[in-house]
């Protein structure tokens, strides 16, 4: 499963040593081999990727830049808008929706030369963690396809794991890059709350959606934070600022830095290979000459909860808009009314349909203070947790996922297990915070284990130049 | 289908909520909706007996500003590509189906 990085792709398509094409055609040759077998795509392009790389090699012919991502074969999870090509978030609903508009991030990439390969399966809005929820059946993990590969963004984790692209994007509400990145052992930033423009991402829960990379290096998500950050005024939420200088620094080290291991994540709950493996990453940092010690983040114990009455309740809002009248499917009826709940009924899956009725009772009338408010509250909370760690602390640790990769079927069965994958990740997504995962080894079933460092608020250059010496020393 | 004491929520309710939410459950979704919508509110319990008395609600990471743009004509979709996606159309315009019942 060896991939050339995206830098080195880069460097060798802008001098012209290789040819975008060659590159793109190496990884279509992975494609057509695996794809089959992991289903990380919902739509591979593979005429226009190659269309794309003769445009930049006809650019570098001519004594053009085509940019930092020139000739990088990239995989886009199929929920950022793409101008004409299908966007179905691998749901029944919008199963035949061509965007009139690319996402922002798209058109960064684009313009920094970017090869874009394909769309990658989701769980179904994002909704899930482990791609079980996708309309359109489930992707495979690449170390061993009768396992999940994670999710919500398992296509585009098995993508780059299996080398079908140098990189993806994804998009993380609760972990939806970093669960998956951990299981299928590569890198997975989910950027600070507004760095990266959402413009063109389908909304799931607007306040804690992010979108951030899968590589598998850490300079290579530094890289593409670097692309596809910074302010965008067709997001109101962006944060107006340039893109974070990123790459500059990245191998200065971990001396002297404050690293916390976060108590209340590394608990219960928690399998003893994957907590061990943290212990081990932590002796590591401890080596290359940060000091690490216990942090606590008490409100962390609340966020699981308080997560899945928040971001159904944005759920519940944002996906009111698929009514069958402006786009998407529609099922036809007598009145309006019946046109809805025909359209919504045969549109949305199981596990849509459970998170719209959760996020509909949790704002009715009685019940909106007992459980919505306080959720709010709980996020106070946790944001003080954490602004309270960082004072004695640069950055935290943790586990990514609670386990290793687990076998298709094993939790779909009970909604409420599979939540539980989302316990290390979630917090980080309620204090808006950027978060990695990192591979660290792997675990007592052969499978890939991710550790997770935390940050504070644009915190991202510290997090990375931490992630760097992890990947640097992981077993 | 009976319900353990505790449950946090009712067939009833389920079936008030879908309602509200546009959306038609069969029974046995009902039955599934019910028991898996309890199962998850009785994990919240631990939010909901917090007490949070002082405590101002967060609905965002940071705080938000309205951002308004300078009033003059910029690029917008097309309106014709926009329509491309539509299942009904007529005269440039969404067709809808009635509102009230009524045949056109």
């Amino acid at each position: 499963m060896s991939a050339t990085t995206a830098q080195e792709i880069a460097a060798a398509v802008r001098s012209g040593e290789r040819s975008a094409v060659e590159v793109v055609r190496e990884h279509l040759d992975r494609v057509s081999a695996r794809e089959g077998e992991l289903h990380a795509f919902n739509l591979v392009l593979a005429d226009e990727a190659v269309a794309a790389a003769e445009d930049v090699d006809r650019r570098v012919a001519a004594g053009e830049d085509p940019g930092p991502l020139a000739g990088v074969p990239i995989a886009l999870k199929d929920n950022l808008a793409t101008r004409g090509i299908p966007t179905t978030c691998s749901s029944k609903i919008l199963a035949d929706w061509r965007p009139p508009y690319d996402a922002t991030v798209v058109t960064r990439l684009r313009e920094a030369g970017a090869v874009f390969v394909g769309k990658t399966n989701l769980d179904e809005f994002a909704m899930g963690s482990s791609t079980e929820n996708s309309a359109f059946g489930p992707s495979r993990n690449p170390h061993d396809p009768s396992r999940v590969p994670g999710g919500s963004s398992g296509g585009s984790a098995v993508a780059v794991a299996a080398g079908f692209a140098s990189l993806a994007l994804g998009s993380d509400t609760g972990g939806s890059i970093r669960q998956p990145a951990a299981l299928c052992g590569v890198v997975g930033v989910k950027p600070t709350y507004g760095m990266v423009s959402r413009y063109g991402l389908v909304a799931f829960a607007s306040s804690l959606d992010q979108i951030g990379p899968f590589t598998t290096t850490v300079a290579d998500a530094a890289l593409v934070l670097e692309v596809i950050g910074g302010h965008d005024p067709m997001d109101s939420t962006s944060i107006p600022q340039a893109a974070p200088a990123l790459l500059d620094g990245l191998d200065r080290g971990v001396e002297g830095l404050r690293i916390g291991i976060v108590r209340e994540l590394n608990d219960e709950g928690i399998d003893a290979d994957v907590a061990g493996r943290v212990a081990e990453a932590a002796a590591a940092l401890e080596a290359a000459g940060a000091i690490v010690g216990e942090a606590s983040v008490p409100a962390a114990t609340l966020g699981l909860s308080a997560y899945y009455l928040i971001a159904p309740a944005e759920a519940s809002s944002n996906l009111a808009r698929y009514d069958g009248i402006r786009y998407g499917l529609r099922v036809d009826g007598p009145t309006a009314g019946d046109v809805f709940e025909r359209t919504r009924t045969a549109g949305f899956g199981a596990e849509v349909k459970r998170r719209i009725m959760l996020g509909t009772y949790a704002l009715s009338a009685g019940y909106y203070d007992a459980y919505y408010g306080k959720a709010l509250k709980v996020r106070t909370l946790i944001l003080r947790d954490f602004a309270a760690a960082y004072e004695q602390f640069d950055l935290l640790l943790s586990p990514t996922s609670p386990c290793e990769a687990f076998k298709l079927g094993d939790k779909t069965a009970d909604p409420l297990q599979m939540y539980m994958n989302d316990v290390c990740t979630i917090p980080s997504n309620l204090a808006g915070q950027p978060s990695v995962s990192v591979p660290f080894g792997t675990g007592d079933e052969g499978l890939p284990v991710g550790v997770q460092l935390m940050g504070p608020t644009l915190g991202e250059a510290t997090m990375l130049r931490a992630a760097a010496v992890l990947e640097a020393t992981a077993p | 289908m009976t319900e353990p004491p505790t449950a946090r929520i009712s067939r009833d309710e389920v079936v008030q909520v879908a309602r509200l939410a546009r959306l038609e459950l069969t029974d046995e979704e009902l039955d599934l909706f019910t028991g898996q919508l309890a199962g998850i509110l009785e994990h919240a319990e631990d939010v909901e007996a917090l007490d949070v008395e002082g405590i101002e609600p967060t609905s965002h990471p940071f705080d938000l500003v309205n951002v308004l743009r300078a009033d003059v004509v910029g690029p917008t979709l097309d309106r014709d590509e926009v329509l491309t996606q539509a299942p009904a159309v007529e005269s440039n315009r969404f067709k809808v189906p009635p509102v009230l019942g009524e045949e056109p």
